[in-house]
C-alpha cells in the first residue's frame, strides 16, 4: 500500500510539531458547498410561496426571449446576421440574470447572452450589431450598464470583478453579474477572476450556464469536478447549483446572490444546469457530437413549459393572457425583422474615427487614401450608370 | 528533406483544408510521436474540419479534445515535447491564441536557447488567421507580426493547396517550434492536387516565385497571394510585367530569393493584410533596401491593412488590400524614370 492509498494517512499521530496555526483556512468550507441536486422550485411544494406577479413577469419575458431567438436565427438564414449563437432552451437563465439586477448594477454578458441584454431593456437591434457585423458593439455600455458582448471566453470575468471592486472603493452599492459558459470555466481568466473576487470580497455574481457542451466538447471532457458550482469552494465563496430551466428558482438564487453581494457578503458562483437546444451557431453541425434523443429529453424539460404548468395550476394561464403575451412577442419580432431588413447606414471613414482620441498622422494619411478611393469608386459608378444608360446596346456583344 | 505522401484515394480537386488534413494524417501515420490536440479537434474534427477523422483513426490519445484553455493546451504541449512527443496544437481562431502567449513567448520560443540545446520544442501551433470571411470581432486577426517579433519561432504560412500539405509536413518534422498560420479564407480554395501523387515536403525557409516578371516584384504570402496574382494579371493588361514572390515562411526569411528578384526588376511592393505600421512589410522593405539599394529604381512600397483594429465584417473590404490598391501602388513605382525602359526579364 502506497502512502496515497492509506486511508486518512494525514491523520496519523506524529511526535513532531505540526504546522503553526497560521496555515488554517479562514473559512469553513461546509456552508460554501453546493447542494447535491440542482435547486428547483417549480413542481415542488415550495412553489406555492411564489408570487403570481413574478411568475407572469417571468413568463412574458421567456416567451419574448424564445421568439427573439427564433427571429434572430431566421435572420441568419436570410443573411442579415453574420452568425447567431442562440440561447433557445436557456431563456430562464438569460431572463433571470437581467431581472435579478437593479438599474445601477452592471451586466457582463458573453456572446451568447444577447437575450439577457435585451431582457434588461437594451434595444434588440442595438444588441445584434456585433452579430450583424456593422460594428463591434452597438450600444453605449455606460448608458445601459451592460459591458460589450464578449467573444474571447471568460475574459470579461476579471473586468466584472474590477468594476465591482471599483464601485465598492467609491462607496457605491453596485453589483456586477458576469455570465460565462461551462467551457469558459476552463480558461485561466475564470480562475483568476474568481480568486480576485473572493480575496477582495468583491460584489460580483458569476453565472455559469452549463448547457452541456462547449461547441462539441461535453462537460465530462471539460472538467473532473463534482460540479462547476463546487469550484467556488476552493476560492472561498459559496457555490450554488440551480436548475437553469426553472425560471423562478434561477431568479431567486440570483437575486439572493446579488443582494448578498450588495450587503458586502462577497461573491457567489452560480451554476445553472441547462441545455443548448440549437447548434452552437448556425455554422455548427450538432449531429456530429450529440443525439436527437438527448435533445428531446431536454425539450421535455423546457423552461416555458415548466412555468406554464405552474401558471395553469393557478388558473393564470388564461387564453387572454397567453395570446396577449404571444402578441407582444410577435410585435417585438416583427419590429426586429423590419428594422434588421433595412441595410444599416455605414460610413467607411468610421474605420479611422475611434482608434485614438486624436488621429495620428499615419491614420490621417490612410483616411485620405480611403476617401480618395471611395470618391473614385463613386465616380466610377456614376460613369458606369451613365454609360449603361447611353449605350445599352453597345454594352452587349 | 523530401518525402512522399502515402498512397491514398482522395477526391480531385482538393481543398487546402483537405490537404492539411492529409498532412496531419500522414505525419501521424509515419511517426507515432505526433499528437494532435486542441478544442473540438476530436469528435467534431475541428471547426474547419481540418482534423476530421483523426480521432477515429488514431484514437483519442493521439487526437485529443482538450479543455477550453489555450494556455493549458500549449503549456501541456511543452511538457509533452519535453518528454519526446511532437505535439501539433490547434488554436481555434487567431485571436483565441492570445491566452497562450505567455507559454509561447516565455517557454516555447526560448527553450532550446535557455537549455543550450538540451531541450528542444518540436511542436507545431496551427492557427487559422486573417480576414475576408465575414467573421465577427476576434475572428479575423492577422497576428503574424507578434510571432515574428519573437526570436526562436518559425512562422510559416501556405498560400497554395500543395504548400498546405508540404509545409505542414515540414513544420511537424522540424525540431524547432513552428507557428503555422493557415489563411482561413483559402481553406476552401481548390487545386488539382492529389495525395496519390508524390508531393514534396517543402523545406521551410524557401520562397517561391509564383509568376515571372520584369518590371516590379510583388512580395507577399498567405491570403494575399491570390490577390497579388490577380493584380499581376490585371497589370499585364496595362503593360506592367509583375513578378510575384510567395514567401511561404516569414521566419526563416528567404532573403536570397527576394533580393534576386528585386535586383532583376528594380522595384518592389510588399503586400500583406496585417497592419502596415510595425507589420512584416517594414522589416522586408528594410532588408531589401539594405541589400539591393543600388538596384532599386524606386523606394520599396507597401500595401497593407490599415493601422486599425480589425474592422467589422461589413467594412472589411475597405481594409483588406485589394487589386486596385495594389495597382495604385504599383503605379507609384514609376518614380522618376520610366519603368518600361531598359528592364528585360
Ligand atoms: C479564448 C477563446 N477560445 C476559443 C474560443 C472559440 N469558441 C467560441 S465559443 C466556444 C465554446 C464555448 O463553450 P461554453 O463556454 O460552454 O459556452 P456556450 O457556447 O456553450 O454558451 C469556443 C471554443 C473563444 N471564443 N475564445
Amino acid at each position: 500500500m502506497t502512502v496515497l492509498e492509506q486511508p486518512g494517512s494525514s491523520r496519523h499521530k506524529s511526535s513532531l510539531a505540526g504546522p503553526p496555526p497560521s496555515w488554517r483556512p479562514r473559512v469553513d468550507p461546509a456552508p460554501l458547498l453546493p447542494d447535491e441536486e440542482p435547486y428547483r422550485l417549480l413542481g415542488t411544494d415550495a412553489a406555492a410561496r411564489l408570487d403570481s406577479g413574478l411568475l407572469t413577469r417571468l413568463y412574458t419575458q421567456l416567451v419574448r426571449g424564445r421568439r427573439y431567438n427564433a427571429q434572430a436565427t431566421a435572420l441568419t438564414r436570410q443573411g442579415r446576421l453574420a452568425v447567431y449563437p442562440s440561447s433557445t432552451g436557456q431563456e430562464a437563465c438569460e431572463v433571470a440574470a437581467a431581472l435579478a439586477l437593479e438599474e445601477r448594477d452592471w451586466l457582463f454578458p458573453s456572446y451568447r447572452d444577447t437575450l439577457a441584454a435585451v431582457a434588461r431593456g437594451l434595444d434588440p437591434v442595438e444588441a445584434l450589431t456585433l452579430l450583424r457585423g456593422d460594428w463591434h458593439n452597438g450600444y453605449d455600455p455606460r448608458e445601459h450598464r451592460i459591458a460589450p458582448l464578449c467573444t474571447p471566453l471568460a475574459t470579461q470575468l476579471p473586468h466584472a470583478v474590477g468594476l465591482a471592486h471599483a464601485a465598492r472603493l467609491k462607496g457605491d452599492e453596485v453589483v456586477a453579474l458576469a455570465m460565462v459558459g461551462d467551457g469558459g470555466t476552463s480558461e485561466g481568466d475564470f480562475h483568476e477572476a474568481l480568486n480576485f473576487a473572493a480575496v477582495w470580497q468583491a460584489p460580483v455574481v458569476f453565472l455559469v450556464q452549463n448547457n452541456g457542451f462547449a461547441i462539441s466538447v461535453p462537460l465530462a471532457k471539460q472538467t473532473a469536478a463534482p460540479s462547476l458550482a463546487h469550484k467556488a469552494v476552493g476560492y472561498g465563496m459559496p457555490g450554488r447549483l440551480v436548475d437553469g430551466n426553472d425560471a423562478p428558482a434561477m431568479h431567486e438564487v440570483l437575486t439572493e446572490a446579488v443582494q448578498r453581494a450588495r450587503r458586502g457578503g462577497g461573491p457567489t458562483l452560480v451554476e445553472a444546469v441547462t441545455y443548448r437546444i440549437e447548434a452552437h451557431t448556425n455554422a455548427d453541425d450538432a449531429t456530429r457530437y450529440r443525439s436527437d434523443a438527448e435533445v428531446e429529453t431536454w425539450r421535455a424539460h423546457d423552461p416555458i413549459a415548466l412555468l406554464e404548468h405552474e401558471l395553469a395550476g393557478r388558473d393564470l394561464l388564461t387564453d387572454a393572457f397567453v395570446s396577449a403575451t404571444r402578441d407582444g412577442a410577435e410585435q417585438m419580432a416583427a419590429d426586429l425583422r423590419e428594422r434588421m431588413n433595412a441595410d444599416p447606414e455605414l460610413d467607411p471613414m468610421d474605420l479611422f474615427t475611434h482608434v485614438f482620441a486624436e488621429q495620428t498622422s499615419q491614420l490621417r494619411a490612410q483616411a485620405a487614401q480611403l476617401r480618395a478611393e471611395l470618391d473614385a469608386e463613386a465616380d466610377g459608378h456614376t460613369d458606369d450608370a451613365a454609360g449603361a444608360e447611353g449605350s445599352a446596346e453597345e454594352a452587349r456583344p | 528533406m523530401t518525402t512522399t505522401a502515402a498512397p491514398a484515394t482522395a477526391r480531385k480537386p482538393a481543398t487546402m483544408a483537405q490537404a492539411l488534413t492529409r498532412a496531419l494524417r500522414d505525419a501521424m501515420a509515419d511517426d507515432p510521436s505526433v499528437h494532435v490536440m486542441g478544442e473540438d479537434v476530436g469528435t467534431l474534427g475541428g471547426v474547419f474540419r481540418v482534423t476530421d477523422g483523426l480521432a477515429k483513426e488514431f484514437g483519442e490519445d493521439r487526437c485529443t479534445d482538450t479543455a477550453l484553455a489555450e494556455a493549458g493546451i500549449l503549456g501541456t504541449a511543452v511538457g509533452m515535447a519535453m518528454y519526446g512527443l511532437r505535439p501539433v496544437v490547434e488554436m481555434q481562431f487567431d485571436a483565441f491564441a492570445y491566452p497562450a502567449f505567455e507559454q509561447l513567448i516565455s517557454h516555447v520560443a526560448r527553450m532550446r536557447n535557455r537549455t543550450r540545446g538540451a531541450l528542444t520544442m518540436p511542436l507545431t501551433i496551427r492557427i487559422p488567421y486573417g480576414g475576408g470571411i465575414g467573421g465577427v470581432e476576434h475572428h479575423s486577426d492577422s497576428s503574424e507580426a507578434y510571432y515574428l517579433a519573437t526570436p526562436g519561432l518559425q512562422v510559416v504560412t501556405p498560400a497554395t493547396v500543395e504548400d498546405a500539405y508540404g509545409l505542414l509536413r515540414a513544420a511537424i518534422a522540424s525540431d524547432d517550434p513552428v507557428v503555422f498560420l493557415e489563411p482561413k479564407r483559402l481553406y476552401w480554395s481548390k487545386a488539382d492536387w492529389s495525395p496519390d501523387a508524390p508531393t514534396e515536403v517543402a523545406p521551410l525557409g524557401r520562397a517561391a516565385v509564383r509568376r515571372r516578371g520584369s518590371s516590379a516584384t510583388l512580395i507577399t504570402y498567405g491570403p494575399s497571394l491570390p490577390v497579388c496574382m490577380e493584380a499581376a494579371e490585371a497589370a499585364a493588361a496595362e503593360g506592367w510585367d509583375l513578378e510575384v514572390v510567395d514567401l511561404r515562411s516569414l521566419m526563416p526569411f528567404d532573403e536570397d530569393t527576394v533580393c534576386a528578384s528585386v535586383r532583376r526588376t528594380g522595384r518592389a511592393v510588399v503586400v500583406h493584410e496585417s497592419n502596415g505600421f510595425g507589420g512584416p512589410g517594414g522589416e522586408i522593405a528594410a532588408r531589401i533596401t539594405e541589400r539591393c539599394f543600388h538596384h532599386l529604381e524606386a523606394p520599396v512600397l507597401r500595401v497593407a491593412g490599415f493601422d486599425i483594429p480589425y474592422p467589422p465584417p461589413m467594412l472589411e473590404r475597405h481594409h483588406l488590400p485589394g487589386v486596385d490598391r495594389i495597382l495604385d501602388t504599383v503605379a507609384r513605382l514609376q518614380w522618376e524614370s520610366d519603368w518600361t525602359e531598359g528592364r528585360g526579364a
